[in-house]
């Protein structure tokens, strides 16, 4: 089981959602979050003076899914997000040691 | 205003004449009286509020709604007295409105409505320095000081331009209070933002508007109201009042032409934030020549004020490291100096007399402006300390400043999401 972690642009959540959702992912979690890499900030200009806002928005989407999935829900992900444009995004997969349904008590690959 | 001293002091035998109540006059006056009003706890509350941090937007709201309030008081207690009483150097015989009744008449109006609208002139006045001592000072001092102000600085300077003061009276043409409200408010707010100091966060972290949606609410009712204030100075109905519309309502426009033609010069970007502090930049240039300007000079006085008011925040305002909140200084001072000078420059035919010397009007203007910045920044000053002195101290504690003063000094919040 991996986790599959994405920061993305906000416009792009609805393509990348559908694109999952067409290759059988229907479950993830998205957060608003702020942040900065290569592509920096923005400035504003209020009456004469240039403030530079370095932290942009950006959508964190994560998903858990079963090993065999992976490069199929990383590939998706880069297609759907990918502008070509500096800011789209990174994307991170770690192992996930365990999973369990708190309904059911379920566990693992029968939880995701 | 003009025609009302010209009467006066030139041809006193009109005075009689005049000495009836007219109605068109007086109908006029109580409405514009009322868009005066309206100037300080809307107009320049918002465009203020607007301008400082979500933290203190009511603390700013709060000190132009308190200027008003108090300098109504103030007004006509004493102010009123000392600003068109009987004197020289300052005025007397009026205190409480002594002897005026609802019958008495000044020029074709009832004096307790030229108490009235002369009235929001000062607090109005007092609101505009505000926006330069905001997010630091404390509450209590400024209303001590804004009480203060209208009786030791504002009412002497209004007299001797137009209540019949007479050594002190350069000769010259102020006439809607371009020295008179918007050079001294500038220069009373820059003497108190030196006396204060810098605010913490000035120049070391982002100081971002609440909101300029607020702003540009609040420049268009200033600008709404700016009809009063100018046309409203005629004191009558007639066609100088239409006139002074008119050229008002003109150089607003070219403010904020003038303003956001410059920004995008420099910036390559046409803020909102800046077409409205334009806009209030060309009604600031435009005060003064509002009764005698034609509409080529508004053109100009408007134009030249929004691109002044730019440069001066943009450019001179970081040359002189003096923590002006809002920029009144700026935008009320430095053009209101501008808006003196094109008053004795551009003159419209109906207004220009046969015999008019321009340089000698100029020296007029500038004897008027450099009493206005000495008198006013001195006398601020000391009554900036008194009030301080009786509040204990004018400046809010460090962490006050920084957790803000709308939770800290009111125990409110401008936005409870």
């Amino acid at each position: 089981m991996k986790r599959v972690e994405a920061v993305i642009k906000p416009f792009k959540l609805e393509d990348v959602k559908d694109a999952l959702s067409e290759i059988g992912i229907d479950g993830m979690t998205v957060s608003e979050v702020k942040g900065y890499g290569r592509q920096k900030g923005h400035s504003e200009l209020y009456r004469g003076a240039e403030y530079v806002v370095d932290f942009l928005p950006k959508i964190k989407m994560e998903m858990i899914v079963n090993d065999d999935m992976v490069d199929q829900v990383t590939s998706t992900i880069v297609e759907a997000a990918r502008t070509g444009k500096i800011g789209d995004g990174k994307i991170f997969v770690s192992e996930v040691e365990k999973i369990i349904r708190i309904r059911t008590g379920e566990t693992d690959n029968e939880a995701i | 205003m003009k025609r009302f001293f010209l009467a006066l002091l030139a041809l006193p035998s009109l005075v009689f004449a005049e000495d009836t109540l007219n109605s068109g006059d007086t109908a006029w006056m109580l409405v514009a009286t009322a868009f005066v009003m309206l100037m300080t706890p809307a107009g320049l509350a918002l465009f203020y509020g607007g301008l400082t941090r979500s933290k203190n937007v009511l603390n700013t709201i709060g000190m132009s709604l308190g200027a008003y309030a108090v300098g109504t008081l103030v007004w006509v207690l004493v102010g009123y007295s000392i600003a068109f009483g009987d004197g020289d150097f300052i005025g007397t015989g009026k205190v409480l409105l002594s002897g005026i009744t609802s019958d008495t008449l000044s020029g074709t109006i009832p004096e307790l409505l030229f108490v009235a609208f002369q009235g929001t002139f000062a607090a109005i006045a007092v609101a505009i320095a505000s926006g330069s001592m905001i997010e630091r000072v404390k509450f209590s001092t400024y209303i001590v000081f804004a009480a203060l102000w209208i009786v030791a600085v504002y009412a002497p300077i209004t007299h001797w331009a137009w209540g019949g003061g007479e050594t002190l009276n350069f000769g010259e043409m102020d006439f809607a209070g371009g020295t008179v409200v918007h050079l001294n408010a500038g220069v009373a707010g820059f003497v108190v933002a030196i006396i204060l100091g810098r605010r913490k966060d000035y120049g070391k972290v982002a100081i971002k508007p609440f909101s300029p949606v607020l702003v540009s609410l609040g420049a268009a009712l200033l600008w709404f109201g700016w009809f009063g204030f100018n046309a409203g100075s005629q004191l009558a109905a007639d066609g100088v009042a239409a006139s002074a519309f008119l050229v008002t309502n003109v150089a607003a426009s070219l403010g904020v032409i003038g303003w956001i033609m410059l920004e995008w010069l420099v910036y390559k970007k046409a803020t909102i934030v800046g077409g409205a502090s334009g806009a209030v930049a060309g009604l600031v240039a435009i005060t003064p020549a509002s009764g005698s300007a034609g509409v080529e000079g508004a053109i100009i006085i408007g134009l030249v004020g929004g691109a002044l008011g730019f440069y001066g925040v943009a450019k001179l305002k970081t040359m002189f490291k003096v923590d002006d909140s809002l920029d009144a200084f700026w935008i009320h001072g430095l053009v209101g100096i501008w808006g003196s000078i094109a008053t004795a420059i551009f003159i419209a035919d109906y207004a220009m007399a046969d015999d008019y010397n321009m340089a000698s009007q100029l020296v007029s203007q500038f004897s008027a402006i450099g009493l206005t910045i000495v008198y006013s920044g001195i006398v601020t000053a000391i009554v900036y300390f008194i009030a301080s002195a009786i509040t204990g101290g004018g400046r809010v504690d460090e962490e006050s400043e920084s957790r803000g003063l709308d939770e800290t000094v009111h125990g409110e919040k401008a936005i409870n999401l």
